[in-house]
C-alpha cells in the first residue's frame, strides 16, 4: 500500500502544468473565448509533443503505455488551468477504449496516428446528449445500446450548440451504426467508456475547484473593506475552509477510481470499479459546485463580470459538475451498486 | 500508487477478524458511562490486552505488537465492523500516550503505559475549564511548587470518563505571572488524591459521561510532571494533533456505521422515501472518502511528510459525517427515533439515538468546528488573522 503519486507521475504532471501555465494562461483563455473555434492556437500541438495524447496507448502502437493512475494527476492540472482542449476525451477516454476493446488491426491503424495527436479522437458520453469538440475531431467514439462504435466525423451530421462557456464546443449529432464502425458488442465496453469519461470529468473538476480556491484565497487576502482584508472575517474564512475540505476528500476518491480502472477491480472490499468512479464523481461534482458558489460569493461583484478571470473557471466548473453525470446521477448509480434500489 | 495490502497485512486482517469473531461479548455491554458498564468495559480492555490487541502500534515491551499505521487502520476497521464494545480508555491510549512517548522519562513510560494498555488504570482528560473551552490557553487552574510537590488549586470541567477514571492528565498554570501559552505545565494526577473532588455531570442521555474536578490544595508529586515545567503547552499540542487527526477517529468507526445504515435502510418496511435513500448514499460515500483520505494521510506519515492541514480538516469532516450518518438513520426511523428501550438489550432505535447523541458532541469537543475552520483558513490557506 502506497497511496501517493510516483516520482514519474509527479514529474509528468508538473511538466504539463508548466506548459499550461505558459500557453493556457487566463489571458489566452479570454482571447480564445472570442475566437469562433474557442481554442488556443498551437496548444494541442505543444501538448502532443510531450507524448500526452498517446499516454495510455501501448508502446507497440507508439504510445507511452501508461494508465489512468498516471493520467489522473495530469487531468487535475488540465482542470486547474481550465484547459478546454479535448485532451481528456482523446487521451483518457477514446484512446484507452480502442486499446482495450478494438480488434488488433483496427486498433493499430487508429492508435498509431492518435498517439502523436495527428488523428484526433473524441467521445460521445452514453450519459449526456451532446458531443464535445466534434468539429476538431477525426473520429468519434459512440455508444448505441450495448455497442461501442468508432465513427469518422465526416460520416456524422452535427448541429453545434452554444454554451455559456465560449471555449466549450459541443454538438448534437445524428449518426447510424454500421458493421464497419462497430468496435465491440460487450456491455462491459460501454461501462468502461462511462467510467473513463466520468473519471476524467471528476479529476478535472477537482482541479477547477483547487484553482477557484487559490484565486479566492489570494483575492480575499488583498481586497480591503472597513480598513482590513475581507479575508480576516470568519464568514469569509469559513467559505474558504469548506472549499478546502470538499477538495481534500474528493481528491483521494478520484485517485482511487483511477487505480480501480487500471486494475479492473476496486481496492475496497465488496465494491466495484463503477462504484469507485461514481463515488469520486459525486464528491468531485459537489466540491466544484461549492467552489463555484463560494468563490463567486467571496469575490463579490467583480467576480460577476466577464472581464474578471474568475468567470473562466466558474463556467468550466459548472460544465464539469454536470457533464458525464452530476452528483445526483451518480448518487443514484451508487444506490443501485450498494443494493439500496433496484 | 499501490492500493493493495501486502500478504502479511491480509493475514493480519484475517487474524484480527477471527479473534474478534470468537471473543466479542455476546450481549451488548451497558454504557461505559454507568458504573457497571465502566467496569465491564475495563474487563474487556484487559482481555484485549492479554491477547495483544489493546495497543497494536506500541512497542512490545509496553504490551503492543510494534505494528505500523497501516496495520492500525486494518485493526480499527475490523474492530468496529465486528461490533466490539467501545474503548473505555481512548483518552489514555490516544491522547495521553503520544505525549508520554514524546516527552515521558523512562520511569514514567514504565510506570504508566502498560497499566494504561491493560485497562488497569483508566484516564480522564483535565484540560477544559469553565472559562477555558475553545480558548484553552486561558487556563486559570494553578499549581505552586512546594519542595517535591505541586499544589493544585482550581477547577477543571468536561472531563470525559471523569466520573470513574483512575487518573487525570491536566494542564495547569505553574507560573502565576504567565499568560496564555506560557507558564503551563502538564501534570498526571491520581484521581484519589487528597484535595481532589469530582462531581459527575450528566450528558443529554442522563449518564455521567463527564465530571467537574475541583482542586483544593491537592498535592501531586513532581515525578508526575510530564515534560519540563512551563512546557505544558507543547506537550499538550503533541496530544491535540493526535486528538484532531487520525488517532482519535479511525475510519473504521464510520464505515462500520455506514454499513449499519445501509442495513437499516434494507430492513425498513415500507421502503424509505427515495430522498432518504439518497441521504444514505450521501453518508455512505463520505465515510468511504474518509477511509481513503486516511489511507493517503497514512502514506504521508510513513514517508515522513509533515501533517499541516490534515488534523483540522479531518476533524471537521469526521465529526460532521458522524452526525450526518446518525441523523439519516433517525429520519429513516421517523416517529420511533426518540424511543429508549431496555437498557441491557437496546433496540436498534435506541442504539441509533444514543449514537446520535454521542455524535453531536463531535463538532464541539477537541476544538469546535468553528475554531477548526479558522485554523484551516489561517494556517493551511494562509488567510490573514487581522
Amino acid at each position: 500500500m502506497r497511496f501517493a503519486p510516483t516520482e514519474q507521475q509527479e514529474q509528468f504532471a508538473s511538466n504539463i502544468a508548466s506548459i499550461l501555465e505558459k500557453e493556457c494562461s487566463a489571458e489566452a483563455l479570454q482571447l480564445a473565448g472570442e475566437e469562433p473555434s474557442g481554442r488556443i492556437g498551437g496548444l494541442w500541438e505543444t501538448l502532443s509533443e510531450t507524448g500526452l495524447m498517446g499516454i495510455a496507448i501501448p508502446e507497440e502502437f507508439g504510445g507511452l503505455g501508461m494508465g489512468s493512475s498516471d493520467l489522473v494527476f495530469i487531468l487535475e492540472e488540465l482542470g486547474r488551468s481550465a484547459c478546454s482542449e479535448p485532451v481528456a476525451e482523446h487521451a483518457a477516454v477514446a484512446a484507452p477504449l480502442i486499446t482495450r476493446w478494438a480488434q488488433n488491426e483496427t486498433a493499430r491503424e487508429i492508435l498509431e496516428e492518435s498517439a502523436a495527436g495527428s488523428r484526433k479522437l473524441t467521445v460521445g458520453s452514453p450519459i449526456d446528449e451532446r458531443v464535445v469538440s466534434v468539429e476538431s475531431s477525426d473520429l468519434i467514439l459512440l455508444s448505441k445500446e450495448n455497442e461501442l462504435h468508432a465513427v469518422p466525423t465526416k460520416e456524422i451530421e452535427h448541429t453545434p450548440m452554444t454554451s455559456i462557456d465560449p471555449r466549450y464546443k459541443t454538438s448534437a449529432i445524428e449518426w447510424s451504426p454500421t458493421p464497419k464502425t462497430l468496435i465491440s458488442k460487450e456491455p462491459e465496453a460501454i461501462e468502461d467508456m462511462t467510467n473513463r469519461g466520468v473519471l476524467s470529468a471528476a479529476a478535472q473538476a477537482v482541479g477547477v475547484a483547487q484553482k477557484l480556491l487559490e484565486m479566492t484565497v489570494s483575492y480575499v487576502s488583498e481586497r480591503k473593506q472597513f480598513g482590513k482584508p475581507v479575508g480576516t472575517n470568519q464568514a469569509v474564512k469559513h467559505h474558504c475552509s469548506d472549499m478546502a475540505i470538499a477538495i481534500e476528500f474528493a481528491r483521494p476518491l478520484v485517485q482511487v477510481a483511477s487505480w480501480a480502472i487500471d486494475n479492473e477491480r476496486s481496492p475496497t472490499e465488496n465494491f466495484t470499479v463503477s462504484g469507485e468512479v461514481s463515488a469520486a464523481k459525486t464528491l468531485a461534482s459537489e466540491a466544484v459546485e461549492l467552489a463555484c458558489r463560494s468563490a463567486l460569493q467571496c469575490h463579490g461583484a467583480i467576480g460577476y463580470t466577464v472581464e474578471h478571470d474568475l468567470q473562466i473557471w466558474l463556467k468550466r466548473g459548472w460544465i464539469l459538475a454536470s457533464t458525464w453525470g452530476d452528483a445526483l446521477f451518480h448518487r443514484r448509480r451508487l444506490g443501485k451498486i450498494l443494493g439500496l434500489t433496484d | 500508487m499501490d492500493l493493495d495490502p501486502t500478504r502479511e497485512q491480509k493475514d493480519f486482517r484475517t487474524e484480527v477478524r477471527n479473534w474478534l469473531k470468537g471473543n466479542i461479548p455476546k450481549e451488548t455491554l451497558p454504557s461505559m458511562d454507568t458504573q457497571e458498564g465502566f467496569e465491564l468495559h475495563r474487563a474487556w480492555e484487559k482481555k484485549l490486552f492479554e491477547n495483544g490487541w489493546s495497543v497494536v502500534t506500541w512497542p512490545e515491551k509496553y504490551g503492543g505488537r510494534d505494528l505500523g499505521i497501516l496495520e492500525w487502520l486494518i485493526f480499527e476497521e475490523e474492530y468496529y465492523h465486528s461490533g466490539a464494545p467501545g474503548r473505555v480508555n481512548t483518552n489514555g491510549i490516544n491522547l495521553l500516550a503520544p505525549a508520554l512517548f514524546d516527552f515521558g522519562s523512562d520511569e514514567q513510560k514504565n510506570r504508566f503505559l502498560q497499566s494504561m494498555a491493560s485497562g488497569e488504570e483508566i484516564w480522564a482528560q483535565g484540560w477544559s475549564e469553565p472559562d477555558a473551552g475553545s480558548d484553552l490557553a486561558s487556563i486559570k487552574t494553578k499549581a505552586k511548587k512546594d519542595g517535591e510537590w505541586f499544589v493544585i488549586n482550581g477547577q477543571k470541567t468536561w472531563c470525559s470518563r471523569g466520573a470513574w477514571a483512575d487518573w487525570i492528565f491536566c494542564i495547569v498554570r505553574t507560573d502565576p505571572d504567565s499568560e496564555r501559552h506560557q507558564g503551563l505545565s502538564y501534570l498526571l494526577v491520581p484521581a484519589d488524591s487528597e484535595g481532589l473532588e469530582r462531581r459527575p455531570v450528566n450528558r443529554l442521555d442522563g449518564e455521567p459521561a463527564f465530571a467537574e474536578i475541583f482542586f483544593d490544595d491537592c498535592h501531586v508529586h513532581s515525578s508526575n510532571l510530564l515534560g519540563r515545567e512551563g512546557e505544558g503547552w507543547s506537550v499538550a499540542m503533541s496530544t491535540a494533533s493526535n486528538e484532531r487527526g487520525l488517532n482519535l477517529r479511525a475510519p473504521g468507526r464510520f464505515t462500520a456505521v455506514a454499513e449499519r445504515l445501509v442495513n437499516l435502510h434494507e430492513a425498513t418496511e415500507p421502503k424509505p422515501d427515495p430522498s432518504l435513500t439518497e441521504e444514505v448514499v450521501n453518508s455512505w460515500v463520505r465515510a468511504h472518502a474518509y477511509r481513503w483520505q486516511a489511507q493517503r494521510t497514512a502514506t504521508r506519515i510513513l514517508e515522513g511528510e509533515p501533517l499541516n492541514s490534515e488534523p483540522s480538516i479531518m476533524k471537521v469532516f469526521w465529526s460532521e459525517l458522524d452526525v450526518e450518518l446518525h441523523a439519516t438513520a433517525l429520519r429513516i426511523l421517523r416517529d420511533r427515533s426518540d424511543l429508549i428501550t431496555e437498557f441491557l438489550n437496546p433496540s436498534d432505535e435506541t442504539e441509533w439515538l444514543m449514537g446520535y447523541l454521542f455524535a453531536l458532541a463531535g463538532p464541539i469537543y477537541a476544538g469546535t468546528n468553528e475554531i477548526q475552520r479558522n485554523i484551516i483558513a489561517e494556517r493551511v490557506l494562509g488567510l490573514p488573522r487581522k
